[in-house]
């Protein structure tokens, strides 16, 4: 009988070796006559452990790692076929504290099935919130959904009922679903994970989408820096056509749905709901005003909902247990739970899935042990790109939406990227224009001029020039772009700036031949 | 499942084949797409590693646009080249994941060990640094891309590992 052996096929872990990994498992099982299988799995979210190896043994799974191709020799003379002991060996992934602590409602296959097998899935909980979907009234899918207290997982945390509501009743011939799967804020690696580790539960909770509103038809904008994901999307959708999960003939049931994935081209923008509508019509992707809404005027002016892949992922098991077991989660008017990214300087960076409530403290220190570096944490990032540089006296705020925002950030989409003590607040307050400029669609001025003039602001501050002048100016400046933009483009870019100036004042105020801010001079290209 | 999209898997690196028999081919083959002029130019990019300037009248016939339409949607993305890029493409993560784990340093030298900036193809051909920004590889950071496969924890070490084998392969150009 054949041992089964997991290595992930996350790209994050086959960054860091996990292919090789796999490789010389296979090639030294062959060499010593030892029947194996080899099952690539998505991760579990515990990157300072990847490449983690997982062996199934008659206790369970044992797993090992980090696994390097260089440490196989030496596992199998431990016999980790069998659980052997070894110095890599970690023990049974679920009692790992950092794993056994997290409610995993959206990630409770990730790590565990093969991405690519119907019937794992299946035999992990899989397809049922589908077969009730397929038994009920539109109508009773969508009261589950309000009911669940689900809100929009992108950052805009909008409540996903009054959404569906909206969009089922829409009068038109043709609607859509739309996945937004264009996560491009640092530090927020949840959607790639689900599109890797457990595609199925994305297509499921499309399709459930698709018969509560009423759309046949789905599209998947996939951005194009996730290149693996785009292939593992490609083969799922397949599988799931062949399975039955979509097409015209919803497992048997005579219901349609057809799902299509778009390929991004490297603008952040488009992670705008509106400016991805306009590229998944073939245009730039310029932002639309609102309204008229999407839910009504959406994709070639049909009636579309739009949703992020961790809220379309969260809906099967919504409609499997019932919108009130989610809603038993969470804090507050924040249901569910929210799958955390801890990453940059952290010691163990990873997917931390936990209800609504836990503090960032908790998250830093009890889930992330701290800097990566040893030195201590000055300012943490929550919410991507647009969000709030908050230091260590905000570390107790509760991470739900509202009381995230009651003390100036924004939880977004769950990304938590951590500093420490070397890091130049004035410097990042002007990447974050920086980024504004080299990412702005150039619909609006404020967005389009404003954080080029903030780059150049920034930059005199820096260099010492009329600090007082220019620190008033970029005030001003920000109060331009948060109330005149079209978007949370601009509207939020002030978000880290002026974050950055209130709680680190001093690193606007250093002597210009010591601000490390060498690359002043750099000139903004947009390619 | 549309299968005229599956041919495209990753960005590759380019080889030697017909620049006027792809474009027209990859139209052919995408012209009944809705919305298909993204979809059509990464065809186009993923056969010849860019997208030749002869594509814009030939797109912009097929789809009923101007040739300024084209010319705006090629020009607007990132990811779109109208110049042929190196043998290889090494893209480093700019956002503030990789920031906080020391990116500028590596920004700094590739620029000063290797005279490789952002936006540039180095003078022997063997590669064209470009900046990307976010790969979803945040906690295994700094992350590189090189030719469609994303790296993580690089050290500036391993940047010489691949640019010196690159420019080894190169043949000797300066």
């Amino acid at each position: 009988m054949s041992v089964t052996v997991y290595v992930p096929n996350d790209s994050a872990a086959i960054g860091i070796g996990a292919n090789a990994t796999a490789q010389a498992i296979s090639k030294m099982a062959a060499e010593r006559g030892i029947p194996i299988r080899v099952i690539r799995n998505g991760s579990r979210g515990l990157f300072w452990l990847e490449p983690f190896v997982e062996v199934v043994t008659s206790e369970g799974r044992i797993g090992y790692g980090p696994v390097e191709a260089q440490d196989v020799p030496s596992l199998f003379d431990a016999r980790f076929l069998d659980g052997g002991p070894h110095r890599l060996r970690i023990g049974r992934p679920e009692s790992i504290p950092y794993l056994a602590q997290q409610e995993r409602l959206t990630f409770s296959r990730v790590g565990i099935t093969d991405p690519l097998s119907i019937p794992d899935y299946e035999a992990h909980g899989g397809g049922r919130g589908l077969r009730v979907a397929l038994q009920a009234p539109p109508a009773d899918l969508v009261e589950e959904i309000t009911k669940s207290g689900l809100r929009g997982r992108g950052g805009a945390a909008f409540p996903a009922g009054i959404k569906w509501k909206t969009v089922m009743n829409a009068r038109a011939e043709q609607k859509y679903i739309v996945c937004n799967a264009d996560e491009g804020d640092s530090g927020t690696f949840s959607d790639r994970m689900i599109l890797e580790g457990d595609p199925f539960v994305l297509i499921e909770g499309m399709v459930i989408a698709g018969l509560a509103v009423g759309a046949t038809e789905g599209y998947i904008y996939l951005r194009s820096e996730y290149p693996h994901a785009w292939v593992i999307l490609l083969a799922a959708i397949q599988k799931a056509q062949d399975a039955g999960y979509l097409g015209s003939n919803i497992l048997g049931s005579g219901r349609r749905f057809e799902l299509h994935v778009r390929r991004g081209a490297g603008a952040y923008i488009c992670g705008e709901e509106t400016a991805m509508l306009e590229s998944l019509e073939g245009k730039r992707g310029m932002v639309r005003p609102k309204p008229p809404i999407p839910a009504l005027f959406g994709l070639w002016g049909r009636p579309t909902l739009i949703h992020n892949v961790m809220t379309l992922a969260a809906v099967p098991v919504i409609v499997d247990k019932g919108g009130a077991f989610y809603a038993g989660f969470g804090a507050g008017r924040s249901r569910g739970t929210l799958p955390f990214q801890l990453a940059g300087n952290i010691k163990r960076g990873g997917l931390v899935e936990k209800s609504f409530g836990v503090t960032l403290r908790e998250m830093l220190y009890d889930f992330g042990g701290g800097s990566a570096s040893g030195r201590p944490i000055r300012a943490v990032q929550v919410g991507g790109p647009l969000g709030a540089y908050l230091p260590e006296s905000k570390f107790d705020t509760s991470l739900d939406y509202e009381a995230f925002s009651a003390s100036g950030g924004m939880v977004g989409h769950g990304g938590i990227v951590v500093f420490d003590d070397t890091v130049d607040m004035a410097r990042m307050a002007r990447y974050a224009m920086e980024f504004c400029a080299i990412e702005s669609c150039g619909k609006c001025t404020p967005c389009r001029i404003g954080s080029t003039r903030g780059v150049e602001v920034i930059d005199r501050v820096i260099q010492g020039r009329q600090r007082t002048e220019n620190l008033t100016l970029l005030r001003d400046l920000c109060d331009t772009l948060s109330s005149a933009s079209l978007c949370a483009m601009g509207g939020l870019t002030p978000s880290p700036v002026l974050s950055a100036l209130t709680h680190f004042p001093e690193d606007f105020q250093r002597p210009p031949a010591l601000a490390p801010g060498g690359r002043a001079s750099r000139t903004i290209r947009r390619h | 499942m549309d299968s005229r999209l599956q041919a495209n898997t990753s960005p590759t690196v380019p080889g030697t084949p017909d620049p006027l028999a792809t474009i027209d081919s990859v139209i052919v083959a995408m012209r009944s797409l809705p919305g298909a002029l993204l979809p059509m130019l990464h065809g186009i990019q993923d056969v010849l590693g860019h997208v030749p300037g002869a594509a814009v009248p030939r797109l912009a016939e097929a789809l009923n646009l101007s040739q300024a339409e084209v010319h705006g949607v090629l020009s607007f993305y990132h990811d779109f080249r109208t110049v042929p890029p190196g043998r290889h493409i090494l893209r480093l993560c700019r956002a503030e994941a990789c920031q906080a784990m020391g990116c500028d340093a590596l920004e700094t030298h590739l620029q000063k060990r290797h005279g490789l900036t952002f936006h540039e193809t180095a003078t022997d051909g063997s590669v064209t640094l470009e900046p990307v920004y976010c790969m979803g590889n945040c906690a295994c950071a700094p992350s590189v891309m090189v030719d469609g496969e994303v790296r993580g924890r690089v050290t500036a070490g391993k940047l010489d590992q691949w640019v010196q084998q690159w420019r080894a392969n190169a043949g000797g150009n300066p």
